[in-house]
């Protein structure tokens, strides 16, 4: 396996990389280009960069005119920021009038690590996601984050993407592995469960797979890496094939990649859908790992919900 | 000045807040004091400054129009009709399931409309975001924004402020509608944010005082704001909300609501006794 990468990094060089094949590309950020990584395309483009300082709101609105002109703006800062603070004008000026606008959002989730609660955005998936248009994603690894900017510069429309400040394994560097906006990853075949997953959290679903393998116990793991538009169809193959889901996420329980996979299977095919993610708490300071198993968001944790969950399937 | 083109400009304003009343009184919704405080200044933009085209709305090359304090739309409406961007008999739609002349301006369903706006303090932005894009773009176009006086209380205005004058964008006009008035009665008791002049200098831009009611002196400003190089101009246009409109005229409680029947054949006599005058 490679060296561990964050996918903010990863997203700096997406854009650097993708800078110099799309002209119309420009890129804000707040004040904070040195964490976002946005710091590797100003290097290069120095010309398409623009600082707006530490005022979200602006930045946002800039883009969409921005957009509104042509241009293909990537405005940059937390996640906090860009889905909390900024959630009007992602509304109003960029989701409403359908704008080109590639929000990419670093610094989601608790593995933020020691800022704390303040900086720690376990809400942004359930936010951007309820805003009608919206591309959301949250990418897996370093890979996938380069495939999902890629994708976003491609697509014609609003599209969040949440990248995370933890380095991260890669595990998505294979031939065969395919990103299209909107369809999820099937990356292990099972018959008694299945474990949806996105973000960091994908990597311990496939740990969580083999200590379930070592007990007997069939998982299949499917990366959601785009939870809006939702791979409704891939879900609903995986709920007849395995009748039990497990999902599991570095975010907030209420809302996000668990909310929407209860809400498009209780519609079509109601089998029991287990969350595992961030308890519906605010975090705190430490190191980004420490934080992960503070608040249980790993393999042993995605276990504890499997047994949920098949105990659920049991009893129907 | 050609005093026909004068002439015709506040016969223009006339016609814009006859359309604004007669939108929000069949809509029986929307904000006519605003609307009516901006007519002036909407009628030059239109029928002067701005250099569009109806049947070309998406022309890159087209000036911008962003009505930051949207719930002003009427007039805006008014005055694109006349321009030929639609048809007028929309207006009377105004508000209404399926109209065109949603409540406040939306670039989805009216082309020509250059940001869906409303939520206050955003327009201006996008705004920067349109005038930087012409910078980048290496056009010509002039991008012109006009937010309102108690707009001017939200941060994000400030935010802009400083955006526009950081990156000199000497190819954006901002208009203050300053008619004093806000929901909650006069913006200097609500939350003061008087005096622009100083405080726009202070942040670097170039700033022209007017009667916004004024053809003139709005025709003169544009051309002011036009030759002004480096920074980014201010025009700082001093109106009466609900002008035209005697028993609308600095009436706060006009900000958003309709007139019923009567008000709404005093108001009509009104303005167009005025406009024979003309």
């Amino acid at each position: 396996m490679a060296d561990k990468i964050a996918t903010r990094e990863a997203y700096g060089n997406a854009l650097a990389e993708f800078g110099a094949q799309y002209n119309d590309i420009v890129v804000l950020d707040a004040d904070l280009a040195e964490a976002t990584k946005t710091c590797v395309f100003k290097k290069k483009f120095p010309e398409r960069f623009f600082d707006c300082g530490i005022a979200e709101n602006n930045m946002f609105g800039v883009a969409a005119g921005l957009a509104a002109s042509g241009k293909i703006p990537f405005a940059s800062t937390f996640a906090m920021f860009a889905a909390g603070r900024s959630f009007d004008q992602v509304r109003n000026s960029i989701g409403y009038p359908h704008l080109n606008v590639k929000i990419c959002a670093t610094h989601g989730g608790v593995s933020v690590g020691e800022d704390g609660a303040t900086h720690q955005c376990c809400e942004d998936m359930a936010l951007m996601r309820t805003i009608p248009g919206m591309v959301v994603m949250n990418p897996s690894d370093a890979v996938e984050a380069r495939c999902a900017v890629e994708a976003a510069i491609k697509y014609d429309g609003p599209v969040y993407i949440r990248f995370g400040r933890l380095p991260v394994a890669v595990i998505n560097d294979n031939e065969d592995y395919k990103f299209e906006i909107g369809k999820g990853v099937k990356l292990a075949d099972g018959t008694d469960v299945t474990i949806v997953a996105n973000g960091l959290m994908v990597e311990q679903a496939l740990i969580a797979r083999e200590i379930l393998r070592a007990e007997g116990i069939s998982a299949s793991v499917i990366n959601i890496h785009t939870i809006k538009p939702l791979d409704t169809q891939l879900l609903i193959a995986e709920a007849q094939q395995t009748g039990a889901i497990v999902t599991t996420e570095e975010h907030n329980v209420l809302g996000g990649l668990g909310g929407a996979v209860a809400e498009a299977l209780s519609e079509v095919c109601p089998v029991p859908v287990v969350r595992h993610g961030v308890p519906d708490q605010f975090g705190k300071s430490g190191a980004g790992k420490d934080l992960l198993e503070y608040f249980g968001l790993n393999a042993n944790g995605i276990v504890e919900k499997v047994k949920v969950a098949l105990k659920l399937k049991k009893m129907r | 000045m050609n005093n026909d083109k004068i002439l015709d400009l506040k016969k223009k304003a006339v016609d814009i807040r006859l359309g604004a009343i007669e939108a929000v009184y069949n809509g029986k919704s929307g904000h006519p004091g605003g609307a009516l405080s901006a007519a002036d200044v909407i009628a030059c933009l239109y029928f002067s400054e701005l250099n569009v085209n109806p049947k070309k709305p998406k022309d890159p090359n087209r000036d911008r129009f962003v009505l930051s304090k949207g719930h002003s739309c009427p007039a805006l409406y008014t005055a694109m009709a006349m321009r030929g961007f639609f048809d007028l008999k929309e207006i009377k739609s105004f508000r209404k399931l399926g109209s065109l002349t949603q409540g406040h301006p939306d670039m989805k369903t009216i082309p020509g409309i250059d940001m869906s706006a409303g939520s206050l303090g955003q327009g201006f932005s996008t705004a920067c975001g349109m005038a930087l894009a012409g910078k980048l773009n290496g056009k010509d176009y002039r991008t012109y924004v006009m937010i309102g006086d108690g707009e001017s209380q939200e941060g994000q205005i400030w935010e802009a402020t400083m955006f526009a004058a950081h990156y000199k964008l000497d190819n954006l006009c901002l208009i203050i509608d300053n008619n004093g008035l806000q929901i909650d009665g006069k913006v200097k008791d609500v939350m003061n944010t008087m005096p622009y002049p100083s405080k726009f200098k202070a942040f670097g831009w170039n700033v022209i005082s007017i009667d916004g009611h004024n053809i003139e002196e709005i025709l003169d400003a544009f051309e002011k704001a036009r030759a002004a190089k480096g920074k980014p101009t201010v025009i700082v246009a001093k109106t009466v909300k609900g002008k035209g409109v005697s028993f609308m005229e600095n009436q706060a409680g006009w900000h958003g609501k309709a007139p019923n029947e009567e008000q709404y054949n005093q108001a009509k006599s009104e303005l167009e006794q005025y406009k024979a005058t003309l």
